[in-house]
């Protein structure tokens, strides 16, 4: 089929093509395609006989990774389930309940055998046969070792569905289990889109570099998406610069607190967690907790989120602060003492920059070598 | 607060609720023309002109015309329960599609002082991780505050000129649920929004209400109110943990025990907590009554606005005792809505006025002194009263319970075999089809039930008919 402008505009009723180019170019920049990709994701879109058919299974959650999906604006939650996929089963979006929502996800997974995406949103407790998570009378445990196999490809979104996050903190009393654990070894391809919840552009975008090219985009070793776990949150991050020349918040509500100041010593995950939350943002409005000035707590990274206290420091892997730090570059017109002060954290502050340097081309190293 | 309440309560109004009311498919024959008129008869909003409402219409036209329904496939189109005119179900639909940018608006206001939402990220034992600083480019600063208000002020006319109209229009149409659902009629709703730093006053009142007699009104009082802290337990004769007992929240445990679906045994994984004793019912219905009752001005403007609407609609006087009642569950979350946006001004302008004279104090450091402590917090969350219970020994958590809104509402029967709200609710409910029990879900629905949880529809003899999984 030829994509015209007409044939755009019949898929996408009162959404304008301007519009829908606009989101694609958006995703594919995002995605690292490049602006030349915008139209083909368009195209590609366009040209499918059928919007995706994508069933969501919720296990052990909070409804958090629903809620996220609600704050997005590009595409919108309306424009992506009008519009971009066919989202044929949700718990908390079906309209209807009951018997009359579990035939339709029976017959779409028929329908749909071997092409739908499996989300799946929670932990799966498998302590005493599963009964911890009954959905229509069956375990969560049942009903995922059914659908999985039938899938194109499943996405773990959320970290309970990644690693296990808040059910399967410690004393685990449920046996809550990651999805990829579950269906290890079964051939599945399996992407994980952790956070508590992700950021939804790094779920919308995974669901749309599928929907475009056909293909998982690259994942990590621990199954997640380069384009948004492939950095330290640490490496981003808008308070690097306070990290680096040693000056911190010690205190919420403290002057360096006031001022802006590195969150390291309240306890910030940032070095050890890797995702894109200090360049994406959040709700569209450039926010994120280390801009509101609160620590990072390593909501995405397995071992890391409910699993160390919220205000112990971060265990540093590749970054190693030096261990003595100038104090904040002093007033001036403090008279001689200020002075000499200020004339000694200057040569301090040469040093840090120095070592900062060294600590970027390590960096830099590193990634040659990977 | 506020912000996160009044997402809340427009999101389960139009998204979450109002399908049980409105018909999409039934929208699809209306007259665009006609619908607009409807519409600006009814309020002055803007956008509830030919070209918004024709597009709505057409987008959903497109949905059905690809045939594929998505989640809307398994809807109970075309129910005999389903009574709106075409008209009015597409400007319900129209205002569906509206709703959707509204709550991003107001979800913005909990991003920029929580961090991101969902899952804020600015608590701190002790206060809130925020710094206050007007000359710093990192900190709650003026442009933060201006963007707070102008999204306060904006979403603030879709409530007042949309929802609450809405909400009054459905309940007309809708009159006979004025009857129905009623269920547990003792009412408890948290004070919130404090006025002084021991929380002693509160902008929004709160207390306990008995058997719908608001004249029996008792407020709590301040965040260590024995009224509230004294009266609170709860039971697991028919939930899946270890035992049968009636405990205060201190003494409680939690050993899960799972034995299936008991008739008389256990049954639910959810506690039955009571208060004096009693089941209580929580939510916007029992905060609106007790804000009524103790006096809340703005409260007591857009109930009675709402009532006179519906009055005017259905061309007889309805008053408060209305409210008991399915729908008046669903017309009082929209109420509180409207009166928590003006509480959010008020709010707003009490912070300037703060930071103005100085005071931008956001962190007390605690302290967690030897020996054993004990003590509970409260909160008016979306869905009704939220309370924790914490056991500290040597500044190590000995015991904490969580006491949520949709455990006083869905809660078993409790140990004296009383019903809980949900269960009590549902008692005399008409059911037209029992394959497909829509009145079922509209009256749990109007709960706004945090969980998805199953009722199971039983014939007289104990056979199963149908299995309602309620999302």
């Amino acid at each position: 089929m030829k994509c015209g402008e007409s044939d755009l505009s019949s898929l996408l009723g009162d959404y304008s093509r301007r519009d829908f180019l606009k989101v694609c170019t958006a995703s594919a920049v995002y995605m690292g395609l490049g602006e030349s990709f915008g139209p083909q994701v368009a195209e590609a879109a366009a040209n499918a006989a059928k919007r995706p058919p994508v069933i969501w299974l919720s296990a052990q959650e909070c409804t958090g990774c629903t809620e996220t999906l609600l704050r997005t604006g590009h595409p919108t939650l309306e424009t992506l389930i009008l519009d971009l996929i066919s989202l044929e089963y949700h718990e908390t979006l079906n309209a209807g309940s009951g018997h009359q929502a579990e035939e339709f996800r029976a017959h779409s997974i028929e329908e749909n055998k071997g092409k739908f995406i499996l989300v799946v949103d929670g932990a799966i407790p498998v302590k005493d046969g599963g009964i911890y998570c009954k959905i229509a009378g069956r375990t969560a445990l049942e009903i995922l070792e059914e659908t999985a196999p039938q899938a194109a490809a499943v996405i773990a979104i959320g970290s309970c569905a990644s690693w296990g996050g808040v059910p399967a903190a410690e004393p685990n009393p449920t046996g809550a289990t990651p999805v990829h654990k579950i269906l290890e070894g079964k051939g599945i391809a399996i992407i994980n889109i952790p956070g508590c919840p992700p950021n939804p552009y790094n779920f919308l975008s995974t669901v749309l570099y599928y929907v475009t090219l056909n293909k998982l985009p690259e994942l990590d070793d621990k199954l997640r998406p380069k384009f948004a776990y492939g950095r330290l949150i640490h490496e981003n991050c808008e308070r690097r610069a306070h990290f680096d020349a040693g000056r911190f918040a010690e205190q919420f509500g403290d002057e360096g607190h006031r001022k802006g100041y590195c969150l390291y010593k309240l306890g910030c995950k940032g070095p050890e967690t890797y995702n894109n939350c200090s360049t994406l943002r959040f709700n569209d409005i450039g926010v994120w907790p280390v801009n509101t000035g609160h620590p990072c707590f390593g909501c995405s990274e397995g071992g890391v989120g409910f699993s160390t206290p919220l205000h112990s420091p971060a265990q540093l892997h590749h970054i190693t602060p030096p261990a003595w730090f100038p104090s904040a570059t002093p007033e001036k017109g403090k008279g001689a003492s200020a002075l000499a002060a200020a004339v000694a954290g200057a040569a301090v502050g040469a040093g840090i920059v120095a070592a900062g340097m060294n600590l970027g081309k390590k960096d830099h190293e590193e990634d040659e070598e990977s | 607060m506020g912000a996160h309440a009044t997402h809340d309560h427009i999101v389960h109004f139009y998204h979450l609720c109002a399908l049980d009311w409105v018909d999409i498919v039934s929208a699809l024959k209306a007259d665009p023309k006609a619908t607009a008129k409807l519409g600006q008869s009814l309020s002055d909003w803007n956008r509830n002109s030919y070209q918004e409402i024709k597009g709505a219409q057409e987008r959903l036209q497109a949905l059905v015309d690809s045939g594929q329904l998505g989640v809307y496939g398994s809807g109970y189109w075309g129910h005999p329960a389903m009574k709106l005119e075409p008209e009015v179900n597409l400007l319900a639909a129209t205002h569906y599609l509206q709703a959707l940018e509204y709550q991003r608006e107001i979800n913005k206001v909990v991003a920029i002082l929580g961090s991101k939402t969902p899952h804020i990220q600015n608590l701190a034992v002790g206060g809130v991780a925020n710094a206050i600083n007007l000359d710093s480019p990192d900190t709650l600063n003026m442009e933060k505050l201006f963007h707070i208000k102008t999204l306060i002020d904006e979403v603030d006319d879709f409530v007042k000129k949309v929802a609450l109209v809405d909400v009054a229009a459905i309940g007309a149409f809708y009159a006979d649920w004025t009857g129905y659902g009623a269920g547990v009629t003792n009412y408890l709703s948290a004070p919130d929004m404090p006025l002084d730093t021991k929380g002693t006053t509160f902008e929004l009142p709160g207390g306990y209400i008995p058997a719908a007699d608001i004249g029996k009104f008792t407020p709590i009082k301040s965040f260590n109110d024995p009224f509230f802290e004294d009266n609170v337990q709860e039971s697991i004769k028919h939930s899946w943990y270890d035992g049968d007992w009636t405990r205060h929240p201190y003494q409680e445990e939690t050993v899960p025990n799972y034995t299936d679906w008991q008739d008389d045994g256990k049954y639910s994984w959810v506690k039955s907590p009571t208060f004096q004793g009693e089941p209580a019912q929580v939510g916007p219905l029992a905060n609106v009554l007790t804000m009524f009752a103790a006096g809340h001005k703005p409260t007591q403007k857009y109930a009675t606005q709402v009532l006179d609407t519906v009055s005017s609609l259905v061309g007889s006087k309805v008053g408060v005792g209305a409210l008991h009642s399915t729908i008046g569950r669903i017309a009082a979350r929209v109420i509180r809505c409207a009166a928590l946006n003006d509480t959010m001004k008020n709010q707003w302008n009490l912070l300037v006025a703060n930071i103005a004279s100085g005071d931008t104090t956001t962190f007390n450091p605690p302290t967690f002194p030897k020996g054993e402590q004990q003590g509970f917090g409260y909160h008016e969350a979306p869905r009704g009263i939220l309370s924790h219970w914490i056991v500290i020994q040597d500044g190590t958590i000995k015991n904490y319970q969580a006491v949520v809104p949709s455990t006083w509402n869905a809660g078993p029967r409790n140990g004296q075999d009383a019903l809980g709200p949900y269960e009590a609710s549902l008692l005399d409910n008409p059911v037209q089809d029992p394959e497909k029990p829509l009145e079922v879900l509209r009256t749990l629905h109007s709960f706004d039930p945090c969980l998805a949880c199953a009722i199971h529809l039983v014939d007289k003899e104990h056979n199963e008919i149908v299995r309602v999984k309620v999302l």
